[in-house]
């Protein structure tokens, strides 16, 4: 049985933030989870997959965050708790579905979960998600703690039931990605059938139906004013003169700031939980007889805005301040001993003496950035690219992926990136707007997610680009989660169709479609050759499974590979690829033999043929042995 | 109980995860307060993958520069690069079997010698716990158990309210049966080497 559903009301389990959020929503007896993986949030998708193989809990992988909202949206309105769960750029996508909702508004508890990612550990941006509530009018929580996360989650479905409307369940990486201890409460059985009472004057949002619903979904803003105004969510801890407003996982390190300081007789601090609508009147009421505020919050002045309207609606003169000079900024992270700092120097009170280390004869160690597997298919394919275009320079829009990591030298084939399936995009511009050769890089499952409305503007518009859509058979970034290109029959998933790339882009009307195997160099560079030379669209599918994936599924892996003493230091291999499983010793290329994945592409790359298999049972392998997979 | 501040920096795939993993569980059994964070997003794919443990009374899952208690290092360079966020005071136990980053072998930057790693760390924090983790986890019988001999030399320092029978415990529940003896030995190694 899964963890999650272990049934013992008051046992506390140690759970990742994203396990007591999936918690929340089993106890409040979800029936329907749609996703799309994305980091910070993938592992609690992966729990409600997990669970839902034993339970009837419905969960489904969307193609993209926009269907997944538009899944869960319908579920809610057949009367069925439902929870559309992404990272923050995943409301990029679905926020067409998500304004309109607010308007439709649901009839079972729906939760939309939002993980942003101050300081971007693995994004390309770090927006803040609480505008989105304040754009579309809707409920937000924020939890502070783990254990709050697992009852916030569940406390949001009925608030989203008291409403009519979702809730937007908004966290950050050091939610998702904490672990504590976790009191459970009572699982819920699920209503996994409803029904949907057709009343389309009310569904149906053309221009006189919105009118209507706006005039409702403001109504609905007063009513959950009200309710924010006396949530237990938003408390007021400790005593004093000063005060501090904050919110999220930045109430802890207020909290741990002040007991340091001793001084909890001294700053009296207001914890907002339920943060949209905000509560204006007890904002006022806090703010009223205190000295100076401090706002402490991650990312943007969301809050600090908020509390500096609430005390000028109720004519409250007093210094507020936030972000700024000397304050928080409204890039990256928070931390314990930042907070500290400030909430020290804002009030006048003595901070800690932090002995820091002298570092200045520490020399500079060599970076560990993250690098392309050992035996990756996309090292490959940059390589044959290369050597397909010969010296015809090219620009190379990419695409969100493990193969980004693409855009370090030697291999150097990402130039412009901006979000899921910009690169078929933006190469229709960098082909249009320069003279230039345009190559771009798309992943198997972001062709499914946005890539496919490009290729079909690509051909309409009569672009001329060459797009390489690097085909390993899952989604590798966020841990080999399935797409709808996936053989989910071969994984022990029946009930699933597939969907096949060349299916759908011969079905579009690509008329040059080569499919290449990546660890087959010569072959592959012909074949590129070919749809590099050709006018107009053309399309590079570059198959190989995803070595991790196939690790992970405990398929056979090939011998190791050696240099031999016919090398020539010549160092084309790794020069060229660069693969973590080759190192230099004594000024000669060696190759790591657990490491090695046997993808031969070395041993065809190198001019005397020197790389030759070892002739052995393959080793154990005994390096980046994944940890937290999907399947 | 005050809190005490622990660090692990390890390379993806040596399985500080699953350590840092089998000291929480530990801490919950024991009734010690403990609240952890990783960053781990590109783990799989060769970068360092980060730990922080806070035991006892604190609400922060993360740990500021300079206020780690304990840095518990699973390679030396990571060690030495994860060096900000020890102070004066702070006890290393560190790993002496280098993973040289594949940069190093595009001669891109040079790996630091063992003997300038080690004196660093000892020139600038209270105490320095140097074993070779690798050699110990072979002679334990698993290559792979590196993380649970780093354990048991956590656990020789008395430095975390966690008892080494807590631990042992805990592994027991929480690591694959499989593996289990060579994990137990692991553990024993460590001790014993941590003296």
């Amino acid at each position: 049985m899964h963890k999650l559903l272990t049934d013992a009301p008051g046992k506390k389990l140690l759970l990742l933030g994203n396990e007591a959020i999936a918690r929340g929503a089993l106890e409040a007896g979800i029936g329907c989870a749609s996703t799309y993986p994305g980091t910070p949030s993938s592992e609690l998708s992966l729990a409600l997959f997990e669970v839902s193989r034993e339970t009837d809990l419905y969960f489904e992988y969307s193609v993209n965050e926009k269907v997944a909202m538009e899944m869960a949206a319908s579920s809610a309105n057949c009367g069925v708790r439902s929870m559309a769960i992404m990272k923050h750029v995943g409301v990029n996508v679905a926020a067409d579905a998500l304004m309109t909702l607010a308007y439709v508004g649901v009839k079972a508890g729906m939760v939309v979960m939002t993980a942003d990612d101050p300081f971007m550990f693995s994004s390309q941006n770090e927006q803040d998600n609480r505008y989105y509530a304040k754009m579309a009018k809707l409920p937000m929580l924020e939890p502070s703690t783990l254990e709050e996360a697992r009852e916030m989650t569940r406390a949001a479905f009925d608030l989203s039931e008291e409403l009519g409307e979702p809730v937007i369940l908004r966290t950050t990486t050091r939610i998702n990605h904490s672990t504590a201890a976790v009191s459970l409460g009572e699982i819920k059985q699920p209503e996994t059938k409803g029904d949907f009472t057709k009343n389309p004057f009310w569904f149906v949002t053309v221009p006189a139906v919105s009118r209507k619903l706006h005039t409702r979904l403001l109504e609905r803003w007063k009513k959950a004013e009200a309710l924010a105004e006396k949530s237990s969510y938003n408390r007021v801890s400790g005593a004093g003169e000063f005060g501090v407003i904050t919110s999220g996982v930045s109430a802890c390190y207020v909290n741990d700031a002040v007991a340091d300081l001793s001084a909890r007789d001294r700053v009296s601090i207001l914890r907002l939980g339920f943060t949209n609508p905000p509560p204006k009147k007890a904002i006022a009421a806090f703010l009223a007889g205190k000295k100076k505020i401090l706002v402490v919050e991650e990312g943007e002045p969301f809050l600090e805005e908020t509390v500096k309207v609430a005390a000028q609606e109720a004519g409250i003169e007093i210094s507020i301040a936030g972000k700024g000079e000397g304050l928080f900024s409204r890039e990256g992270e928070l931390d314990p001993a930042q907070v500290r700092r400030v909430l020290a120097s804002r009030f006048g009170l003595p901070d800690l003496a932090v002995q820091k280390i002298d570092l200045k004869n520490v020399p500079e160690i060599p970076a560990r950035p993250p690098n392309l597997c050992a035996g990756c298919p996309h090292r490959a394919t940059f390589y044959e690219i290369y050597r397909a275009l010969g010296d015809r320079e090219a620009v190379f829009p990419t695409d969100i992926g493990c193969y980004t990591l693409g855009l370090l030298p030697p291999l150097s084939s990402a130039d412009f990136l901006l979000c899921m399936g910009s690169s078929v995009g933006t190469a229709g511009g960098f082909a249009q707007f320069t003279d230039k050769k345009v190559v771009a890089f798309i992943g198997d499952s972001t062709f499914f997610h946005a890539g496919i409305p490009g290729i079909v503007n690509a051909l309409f518009n009569n672009h001329d680009f060459t797009l390489v859509i690097l085909d390993n058979a899952t989604t590798a970034m966020t841990g080999h989660q399935p797409h709808p290109g996936v053989d989910m029959e071969a994984l022990g998933h029946p009930g699933y169709n597939r969907v096949h790339i060349e299916d759908v882009i011969r079905g579009l009307g690509v008329k040059k479609i080569v499919v290449t195997d990546p660890y087959k160099v010569r072959k592959s560079i012909e074949a590129m050759k070919e749809a590099i030379d050709y006018k107009g669209l053309s399309v590079i599918i570059s198959r190989r499974e995803c070595p991790l994936f196939s690790r992970m599924l405990k398929r056979k892996s090939g011998h190791p590979f050696v240099v031999t003493d016919k090398c020539q230091n010549h160092r084309v291999c790794v020069d060229r690829l660069a693969c973590p499983a080759m190192f230099v010793e004594n000024g000669r290329v060696r190759i790591n033999g657990t490491m090695c994945t046997g993808c031969a592409v070395c041993a065809q790359v190198c001019p005397e043929n020197a790389i030759l298999p070892l002739k052995e049972e393959p080793v154990a392998k005994t390096v980046a042995e994944p940890e937290k997979d999907a399947f | 109980m005050k809190a005490v501040r622990l660090v692990m920096v390890a390379v993806g795939g040596q399985g500080n995860l699953l350590a840092a993993h089998v000291l929480g569980q530990a801490a919950l059994e024991s009734s010690v307060p403990v609240h952890m964070s990783e960053i781990h997003g590109m783990a799989q794919r060769g970068g360092v993958v980060e730990s922080a443990m806070v035991f006892g009374e604190a609400e922060s899952p993360i740990i500021s520069d300079g206020c780690a208690d304990v840095l518990l290092g699973f390679e030396p360079a990571e060690t030495l690069r994860a060096l900000n966020r020890a102070n004066p005071a702070t006890t290393v136990i560190t790993s002496t079997s280098p993973l040289p980053p594949f940069t190093a072998a595009l001669g891109k930057g040079k790996y630091p010698e063992m003997g300038t790693i080690l004196s660093l760390l000892k020139e600038k924090t209270a105490r320095v716990i140097p074993l070779d983790a690798a050699a110990l986890a072979r002679r334990a019988g698993n290559p792979l158990a590196a993380n649970m001999v780093l354990l048991g030399a956590l656990c020789r320092t008395e430095l975390v309210p966690v008892t080494k029978e807590a631990v042992l415990a805990a592994m027991e529940t929480h690591t694959k049966k499989s593996f289990l003896p060579a994990n137990r030995e692991a553990f024993s190694l460590g001790f014993e080497a941590a003296a």
